[in-house]
């Protein structure tokens, strides 16, 4: 297999990841740890595939997707935003919720295929002009309608965090939530907004798992990929584009760990699959050691922010 | 348009009753809400209900098997509470559980010989060490470079989840296992007694729940640990030494979640698979957290969130429900009671005049 035609698998292998990392992004940006994405991501890979299933429609499938995304998410806004619950454990329970969920409802379509009409929308499709561009072409324009618009999210989300209002309003309240109120930014409503469209986005990464990557249902859709998402959002320190290479470069990676199985080579598998986890805590550590504040987590990440506990 | 202005007020000391009240009602609105996912889904709520419970009380055997799945739900809650106290969000207790396995597992296959009275001992020692030793750089790094520590120890729960694959698949494979990859079960003596059909593991897990409570309420670094929880500041003016409790308070945390290790290898699972945990490292964080990170409430707690998990595997055998139902149900009901503290630690207040919205 050529390194051009490897790559484009791993492009395809890292698509999920990249959008629920940049899900995570968003959320993480306004303060908010959520934990629960590999449940969004359970949930919007078993309702994109049930109403794919049922109505063969591809589009209507990725719409539902979303939508499920966001609804899981705004269980979590309402219990960590309006309720002021802890966030790593509303999380938590999220995650329960999704895997039980998806468990429940999925459970009947054990093994059967995503429908002939959605596979071939799906296809990959070669964009004229940059699909001939020699490699890159090859690697990142001669794929799936659902990888472009990955592409078009990662865009969006860097445009949105720096150069609109929004987006710096955003990681104002991320920053200091108290200065924010002060200067007059709704931070409720923005919280609500980002962390909505943060679970659309993982609700997206599920259901291209569902209806695309795999085809068949298989039992355990994301299997465990909601938290690879996570740690990518550290490893890729909090930017769009970044999570980007990152989301392939872990793609790669399980591609490989699963070929190295055929070669018994000396060294394990096993430590290629830890390998994504291990790179994230080094780059833990050294954004933490690192005195350059905008390589930072937000500084009210996991906290609270409650008007009158001031 | 006129609208009554509400705000919300901090409350002091909540009674028991509300508390009772509050988290009742809860409950009971998690399970209408269950119901309607179940009946959306043409299952009979309330026929999944009656066999969670029968699924725990049915028999003596369903009671212990009920009580095997609470050993180390409380024990791992019972870790998490020391250091949740400090405010350290150890979310690592899966890979400890993971680790001290290791651990117990090592010892069995170094000295298989020794005597039960021995051997048990040791395998618990070694399990409590690496169980530590693996909290202990998330908390260097965060005493030191205040590193997050909720993403360092999430991060070494897949660290410890894939040693633990290699040993199973490759190291420790048991080759009289026809090409199961599975490591050996533990001879005779490297299991735990059973009495009547009733583990040692539940003995422990009460022992601790005292331990931890005469340490949290009884012992100065019981009170070290939540003076630095509360306020690192304090405790530095207090003249507390802040790196050293940080480091003592990951080595009791993550030890006795690594307990959990050598109790469950030696006990139900008789040897050591990386699927030992079930995920119960991040059910035991809610635990704690419900039950205020306060010893005794989690063992109520664990013994509710058990019903569930032995209720959930009952159902899925019995009436092949699938057992997903009892999570999901088990998740609701989080959902709800989280939510609902916000009523137990807040107050709604009408402010009596009324604003003008144009």
């Amino acid at each position: 297999m050529g390194i051009a035609s490897f790559l484009n698998l791993a492009v395809k292998a890292g698509t999920s990841l990249l959008f629920a990392t940049l899900g995570e992004i968003l959320s993480e940006k306004v303060g908010h740890l959520n934990l629960g994405v590999e449940g969004l991501m359970q949930i919007g890979a078993v309702i994109g595939f049930i109403v794919g299933f049922q109505t063969g429609h591809p589009l209507l499938a990725v719409l539902f997707a979303a939508l499920a995304g966001s609804v899981g998410a705004l269980i979590y806004a309402l219990v960590t935003i309006t309720f002021k619950a802890n966030q790593v454990v509303t999380g938590l329970s999220l995650t329960i919720f999704g895997v039980g969920f998806a468990n429940f409802f999925g459970s009947r379509y054990v093994g059967r295929n995503v429908p002939q009409e959605i596979v071939n929308f799906f296809k990959p499709v070669t964009i004229p002009g940059l699909g001939q561009i020699p490699f890159i072409g090859e690697v990142f324009f001669q794929q799936s309608f659902y990888v472009y618009l990955s592409y078009l999210c990662v865009i969006l989300l860097a445009l949105y965090l720096r150069k609109t209002r929004w987006g710096l309003n955003t990681r104002f309240i991320g920053e200091n939530p108290v200065a924010a109120e002060a200067g007059g930014i709704n931070v409720t409503l923005y919280k609500y907004v980002n962390i909505l469209v943060s679970g659309c986005l993982c609700g997206l990464g599920g259901g291209f798992l569902s209806l695309v990557y795999m085809s068949v249902y298989p039992i355990d859709v994301v299997a465990g990929q909601g938290w690879i998402a996570v740690a990518l959002v550290i490893f890729s320190i909090w930017s769009a584009p970044k999570a980007m290479a990152g989301a392939y470069f872990f793609g790669a990676l399980r591609i490989v760990g699963t070929r190295l199985q055929h070669l018994h080579l000396p060294i394990s598998v096993f430590a290629f699959t830890a390998l994504p986890y291990i790179a994230t805590i080094v780059v833990l550590i050294l954004t933490a050691m690192n005195k350059r504040k905008e390589n930072k987590a937000p500084a009210w990440l996991g906290i609270n922010y409650f008007r009158e506990d001031r | 348009m006129k609208f009554k202005q509400y705000g919300v007020a901090k409350r002091g000391e909540t009674s028991v009753q509300l508390r009772v009240l509050v988290t009742l009602s809860a409950i009971v609105l998690a399970l209408l809400t269950a119901s309607i996912i179940l009946l959306v889904a043409k299952s009979n709520p309330i026929g999944v209900y009656v066999g969670i419970l029968q699924g725990c009380f049915g028999s003596l055997y369903r009671f212990s098997a009920l009580l095997e799945k609470l050993v180390p739900l409380l024990i791992l809650s019972l870790g998490i509470v020391v250091a949740f106290k400090m405010n350290f969000m150890n979310i690592g207790a899966e890979g400890q559980f993971l680790m001290g396995g290791v651990g117990a597992t090592l010892i069995v296959r170094l000295l298989p010989g020794l005597p039960a009275p021995v051997l048990l001992p040791l395998m618990a020692v070694v399990a409590f060490a690496f169980g530590a030793l693996w909290l202990i750089p998330p908390a260097f790094f965060k005493s030191k470079f205040e590193t997050n520590e909720t993403l360092f120890t999430l991060m070494m729960n897949y660290v410890a989840t894939y040693f633990v694959m290699h040993l199973q698949y490759e190291r420790w494979k048991d080759p009289a296992a026809s090409g199961m990859p599975k490591i050996a079960n533990f001879p005779e003596n490297a299991l735990l007694p059973q009495v009547q059909g009733f583990h040692l593991g539940i003995g422990i897990a009460i022992l601790l729940v005292g331990v931890v409570y005469i340490l949290m309420n009884r012992t100065k670094t019981g009170y070290e640990i939540a003076v630095l929880g509360a306020s690192e500041n304090t405790a530095r003016y207090a003249g507390m030494n802040v790196h050293q409790t940080i480091l003592k308070t990951a080595i009791i945390s993550g030890g006795i979640c690594g307990l959990v290790g050598m109790i469950q290898t030696a006990g139900p699972s008789g040897t050591l698979s990386a699927e030992i945990t079930g995920g119960l490292g991040f059910t035991a964080i809610i635990v704690a957290w419900l039950a205020d990170l306060k010893p005794v409430r989690a063992a109520v707690v664990s013994f509710l969130f058990a019903i569930l998990i032995q209720g959930g595997s009952y159902i899925q055998t019995a009436f092949q429900i699938p057992g997903s139902a009892a999570a999901m149900i088990q998740a609701i009901i989080l959902l709800y009671i989280l939510g609902s503290e916000f009523f137990l630690r807040y107050r709604i207040i009408k402010s009596g005049k009324r604003v003008e919205v144009a």
